[in-house]
């Protein structure tokens, strides 16, 4: 009867239920009615068993190519050709073909950059900092966040490249000795980006290939063609899921762990520090660091959020995708909210705390400037429309949610857009002052990336697991090497341990 | 499964022909098994550890909590592995900034001076590479502790054992073994009630 219940997904009735129960028959001893009082929702809904996780989840790359993924796939690489012919005018004629000018020299590309850069953060929190926390519902997201990350750094990584104008000398950032005997500052922050940025991004690969490969290996065992069997027995080393290789594998996974989370607060400190260690009033601010990496994480869940909720309805991933993992998320995305919110607010504090007359315009030109519609889109989607998630109803209901996500990806880009252009188009010389229009190839450009994200999140969600499967059998009950034991009390709802 | 009886042929002609796999002429890999759950994978390992067998593995979907202690394995390792790496990445950092910085190409930006006194500057790089050159050493440490990658493995050819990485729970204990004894390493397993029991053989 108590085994019986422990798998059940433990509604509040039920809850209740069981506490009575539990004070009032003297079957059960005093220790498992502490347990049961603590239950918590499975990971996992509806009891489903290891094989069926597999089936389930590698059934998505070995069915048949729906026809919905080529719909998509040919709507996002017809984007993702835009971006890339936009690229190769600006390459072929030069920057001037964006809306550059004297003052804002800085516009979409630095703000698609960090815009980008920021959304892959939600993936290593959810993949290094949720694991060291022993976050267990992360399991079953950090797969396609992971993934997300890469493309998401993928799609960054393209405009700080284009942006410098002469392409073909990118490699002067690179410190390597050559014939001119002039090396680079490495006391600017634009260097410590390149190596921020590359860093992040090789970490990221071998992050996520170690937890793809005992999900190869899942792959190889089941192909039935040659070819599959083949290219997933590469990828998956050889790998036969022995104890001995498990609990190197399992070492290597909590280091790639404790690097990455340093990493990752460290890649948004950086790309703060690009402004922050600049003299221009409103990017002259110590908040800048904390600031970037709450908003990065921030928008970062609300992009995980709006790809796994129609993934998760297409292939039918709902018990492995809980109602629980969604709320979580958007816990997540309150908080972040919230500080992003405080950031807001602190900005404007010290500007007038500072009592810097060029900081104090600057922030009250962001405010009540020309470009007040930014500033205050940015507030009502960043600020105002998460507070939606202090209600558990708006947390469980798939639509509030994925508008809410909407409003966040849209005020997360408006944010950079407002710190870099408002800062920079009125500086100190009201001579020198000028607004900045987006031309044709601007917008393309940024619209495209979407292009290349979504074709490269669907080439993944088709060839490769998007769902840890062996991470999701390892919180399932009966993984416990206990379970079944008299003496333990695997309610305590973790699963493992 | 039936009672041992010492003289039980094994092989393709034998009674059983699930018991074999491999080519048969080639040396024997050693004994396979399968178990039904984590936890019985868990209480067989207690056992072969206790009966002082050296050379075995248990072979699961995933990796299964304690299994180490009740393999009586030592930790990984790899940290110290990593550790090195951390160092190496460290060391090429300092050498990479500062060489430049200080001797060959002093460039002095903001009157600031390019000695090693202005050192939190050059943090940012060392720290990433320290992170780079670790997680390097991490993932291609963990291969190649695990003896990756490799094409085939003898336990491979037994084709039950695919559900290893499904829902099966495997152990093997290799011929090499110096307790190895085919008759009684296979009591053992039928003792801590394994199923399957299969002598697992090389290919070639």
């Amino acid at each position: 009867m108590a085994e019986d219940m422990a798998h059940r997904p433990p509604t509040r009735r039920r809850r209740t239920e069981l506490n009575f129960m539990a004070e009032g028959t003297a079957v059960m001893d005093a220790s498992s009615a502490a347990a049961k009082r603590i239950e918590r929702a499975p990971l996992v809904t509806n009891n489903r068993s290891m094989s069926w996780i597999s089936d389930r989840v590698a059934s998505c790359t070995e069915q048949r190519c729906p026809r919905w993924w080529w719909i998509m796939f040919t709507c996002t690489v017809s984007l993702a050709v835009v971006s890339g012919l936009c690229l190769i005018y600006l390459i072929s004629t030069g920057v001037g073909v964006w809306g550059l000018n004297n003052p804002v020299n800085w516009a979409w590309g630095i703000t698609n950059f960090v815009f980008w850069i920021g959304i892959g953060h939600a993936g290593t929190l959810i993949s290094a900092i949720l694991f060291l926390a022993r976050q267990k519902w992360r399991t079953s997201i950090n797969r396609a966040a992971e993934a997300m990350t890469l493309f998401a750094v993928v799609c960054a990584g393209i405009f700080p490249v284009v942006h410098v104008g002469r392409v073909w000398m990118v490699w002067y950032l690179a410190p390597v000795p050559t014939n001119m005997g002039i090396w680079q500052n490495f006391r600017s922050p634009l260097l410590w980006d390149v190596f921020a940025v590359s860093t992040y991004f090789t970490v990221s690969v071998l992050f996520w290939y170690t937890g793809l490969i005992p999900d190869l290996a899942t792959l190889r065992d089941r192909a039935t063609t040659k070819i599959r069997k083949f290219f997933y027995g590469i990828g998956a080393l050889g790998w036969r899921g022995g104890n001995r290789q498990w609990k190197h594998y399992e070492m290597a996974y909590l280091i790639l762990a404790g690097l990455s989370t340093p990493l990752v607060l460290s890649v948004h400190s950086v790309v703060s520090f690009d402004f922050a260690t600049s003299i221009v009033p409103g990017w002259h601010t110590t908040i800048f660091p904390p600031y970037f990496v709450a908003g990065a994480i921030f928008g970062g869940f609300a992009m995980v959020l709006t790809i796994m909720l129609p993934a998760r309805a297409i292939f039918g991933l709902h018990d492995l995708i809980t109602d629980d993992h969604v709320d979580k998320m958007c816990k997540i995305i309150l908080l972040t909210g919230s500080m992003v919110g405080y950031a807001y607010m602190m900005e404007f504090f010290i500007a007038w705390y500072g009592g810097n007359l060029f900081e104090q315009y600057a922030f009250i030109n962001r405010a009540t400037g020309p470009y007040w519609w930014a500033y205050w889109s940015m507030i009502f989607c960043n600020v105002i429309s998460p507070q939606l998630f202090w209600f558990r109803r708006m947390r469980r209901h798939v639509l509030p949610v994925f508008i809410v996500c909407m409003f966040v990806n849209t005020g997360m880009w408006f944010e950079r857009f407002v710190i870099i252009v408002t800062s920079l188009h009125r500086d100190f010389l009201p001579s020198s002052w000028n607004m900045f229009y987006p031309t044709w190839v601007d917008i393309w450009t940024f619209t495209g990336t979407f292009g290349i994200f979504l074709t490269l999140f669907l080439v993944f969600l088709r060839w490769l697991p998007m769902i840890c499967i062996f991470e999701v059998k390892a919180v399932l009950p009966e993984a416990d090497p206990h379970h079944g034991d008299h003496h333990a009390t695997p309610a305590i709802g973790e699963g493992g341990h | 499964m039936a009672i041992i009886t010492p003289h039980r042929q094994l092989g393709r002609e034998g009674t059983d022909m699930e018991n074999i796999a491999g080519n048969p002429n080639a040396p024997l890999y050693g004994i396979a098994a399968e178990v039904s759950s984590a936890s019985a994978l868990y209480h067989a390992a207690e056992q072969v550890r206790d009966a002082g067998y050296r050379r075995w593995d248990v072979y699961s979907p995933f990796p299964i909590h304690g299994m180490d202690q009740a393999m009586g394995l030592r930790k990984s390792w790899l940290s110290a592995l990593v550790f090195l790496g951390g160092v190496a990445g460290l060391a090429t950092a300092v050498i990479l900034q500062f060489y430049p910085s200080s001797i060959e190409y002093p460039l002095i930006v903001a009157g600031k001076p390019t000695n090693f006194f202005t050192v939190p500057a050059f943090f940012p790089v060392m720290f990433e590479l320290t992170v780079l050159i670790s997680a390097f050493t991490a993932t291609f440490g963990m291969i190649i502790l695990n003896g990756l990658p490799r094409w085939h493995y003898p336990i491979f050819s037994w084709d039950r054992f695919k559900k290893v990485t499904n829902d099966g729970f495997f152990l093997a204990i290799e011929a090499k073994d110096p307790l190895f004894n085919q008759e009684s390493t296979r009591v053992l397993l039928e003792k801590i009630g394994a199923r399957h029991i299969t002598l697992i053989h090389d290919d070639d």
